[in-house]
């Protein structure tokens, strides 16, 4: 695996420090990109998701989104929206595309969660003079957190892997020396750089596998969960 | 619009090509992963750790994946098969939880019925096993097949030619209806294919014509909400 290390050498180079994008610097700007979209898609799809699981309208039309937007090539959705906003306003062209991808995953995610609620629960909260916002906020919403958590880290994943395109864009990132290595033909390049995609992509999965654990109701101590339900 | 009726006879083309490239991987990956669920299904520890792998493999970009493809096998970067190895990969990795789950449906009494009557565990799996798998099986092929058609258009990175070709030169010419073209049509495409599955899963399981069961509905819609879509991203 001689092509492995020249990709490890390409990484840990010093010239990494320097040049056009300093690698530390492009993956500033790839996490920038995946937080900031993630953050808008979740202050999006999760009322809209905890409206629909809570009163049970819309359930159709979220499904069919969320079936429809898997056909959705989002390299296509990235230049047309880049190019429909102009040059000028790329990153805002980008980042409307992030977001529309991830706001299905988010949406399914706080909806299931809802709807996942036994509704003998929801009664007895309704039973017992729980105020509707207070059934959503305080029963809902901590037991359907997990599959939540889930949408959210679909929606996270997802980004994280789209956002490489935005290197194509000339929005930096760490796409932006994978397709500069595509351009110059130089494999260690795209290797040593599709390699770092990968651990953030892995340690972000990673990070929340453990959230998931955390919020578990019951701390852990319940019903044992199937785990991988939610990978 | 001009342009795309300027250019019908190349957007023909494409989606030919882009048809070409979807098949392979959609009917590898649905093949390979048959023994492979069964394995998950059967072996509960060894299953476990083969479906980690799948999700992990699964959080790899596909970008980063159809790229990095030719470092790691040897393949020349312009080749179709890293476009092919990435997607496949891909498909067997959602399949392959797929056909694990689709085995659990099966009912557990039928099942049993059919060893009393003295199947052989071969005969079981293809007369019975398989077969009642099958709405669920659908669910997971249909997934696999709209995110594979959608995913060949990264294919376009790498001069492989797909609908994805639209895209990278709709971009670099600045033609705003060519990468419109190359959307809609990709997704039209996928919209196709999967409702051919849909009344080619009518045809081979006539009993889920007219009683849709509540439990292939519900493992559709979970899967949305457990992110099949992830890496598959780009």
């Amino acid at each position: 695996m001689n092509l492995f290390q020249e990709a490890l050498a390409w990484l840990t180079s010093p010239d990494r420090a320097s040049g056009t994008l300093p690698l530390a610097e492009a993956i500033g700007q790839h996490i920038g990109f995946t937080a900031v979209s993630v953050l808008i898609a979740a202050a999006i799809a999760i009322p809209l998701g905890y409206l629909i699981g809570h009163t049970g309208k819309g359930r159709e039309m979220a499904v069919g989104l969320s079936g429809a937007a898997r056909a959705i090539p989002s390299f296509g959705l990235i230049l047309l929206l880049v190019l429909v906003l102009g040059v000028t306003r790329s990153e805002i062209g980008a980042v409307i595309a992030f977001v529309l991808l991830a706001i299905p995953s988010i949406l399914a995610g706080a909806y299931a969660g809802v709807q996942a609620v036994d509704r003998r629960t929801v009664d007895a909260a309704r039973s017992v003079g729980m105020t509707e916002w207070q059934i959503l906020l305080k029963v809902e919403a901590p037991l359907g957190l997990p599959l939540l958590i889930g949408g959210l880290r679909s929606a996270t994943l997802q980004v994280v892997a789209t956002v490489t395109l935005a290197g194509y864009v000339n929005l930096g990132g760490i796409g932006f020396h994978i397709i500069q290595g595509l351009q110059l033909r130089r494999y260690e390049q795209i290797l040593g750089a599709s390699l770092i995609v990968v651990v953030l992509a892995l340690t972000l999965d990673l990070l929340f596998a453990l959230i998931t654990l955390a919020v578990r109701p019951g701390g852990g101590s319940g019903r044992p969960r199937r785990r991988l339900a939610t990978s | 619009m001009n342009w795309v009726l300027d250019n019908l006879d190349l957007i023909g083309r494409l989606s030919l090509d882009h048809l070409r490239l979807s098949v392979v991987p959609i009917v590898l990956g649905f093949v390979i992963a048959i023994p492979l669920g069964w394995v998950a299904w059967r072996l509960r520890i060894t299953g476990a750790v083969l479906l980690t792998v799948a999700g992990l493999l699964y959080t790899i970009p596909s970008i980063a994946l159809i790229v990095a493809l030719p470092a790691i096998i040897g393949t020349s970067l312009l080749s179709e098969s890293n476009v092919t190895i990435a997607l496949t990969l891909y498909a067997v990795a959602i399949m392959s939880r797929s056909v694990a789950e689709a085995l659990g449906s099966v009912d557990t009494g039928t099942r049993q019925a059919a060893v009393a009557m003295g199947y052989s565990s071969w005969r079981r799996f293809w007369g019975v096993d398989f077969p009642l798998a099958g709405p669920v099986l659908l669910a997971g092929l249909r997934v696999v097949a709209v995110s594979t058609i959608a995913l060949v258009t990264v294919g376009a990175l790498v001069g492989i030619d797909s609908l994805g070709y639209l895209f990278t030169n709709g971009y670099q010419r600045r033609i705003i209806p060519e990468i419109l073209a190359g959307l809609v049509v990709t997704m039209a495409l996928a919209l196709i294919v999967d409702g051919l599955l849909v009344l080619v899963g009518r045809a081979l399981m006539p009993w889920t014509r007219r009683q849709p069961s509540a439990s292939v509905k519900e493992s559709a819609e979970t899967s949305f909400g457990r992110g099949v879509n992830p890496g598959g991203a780009a």
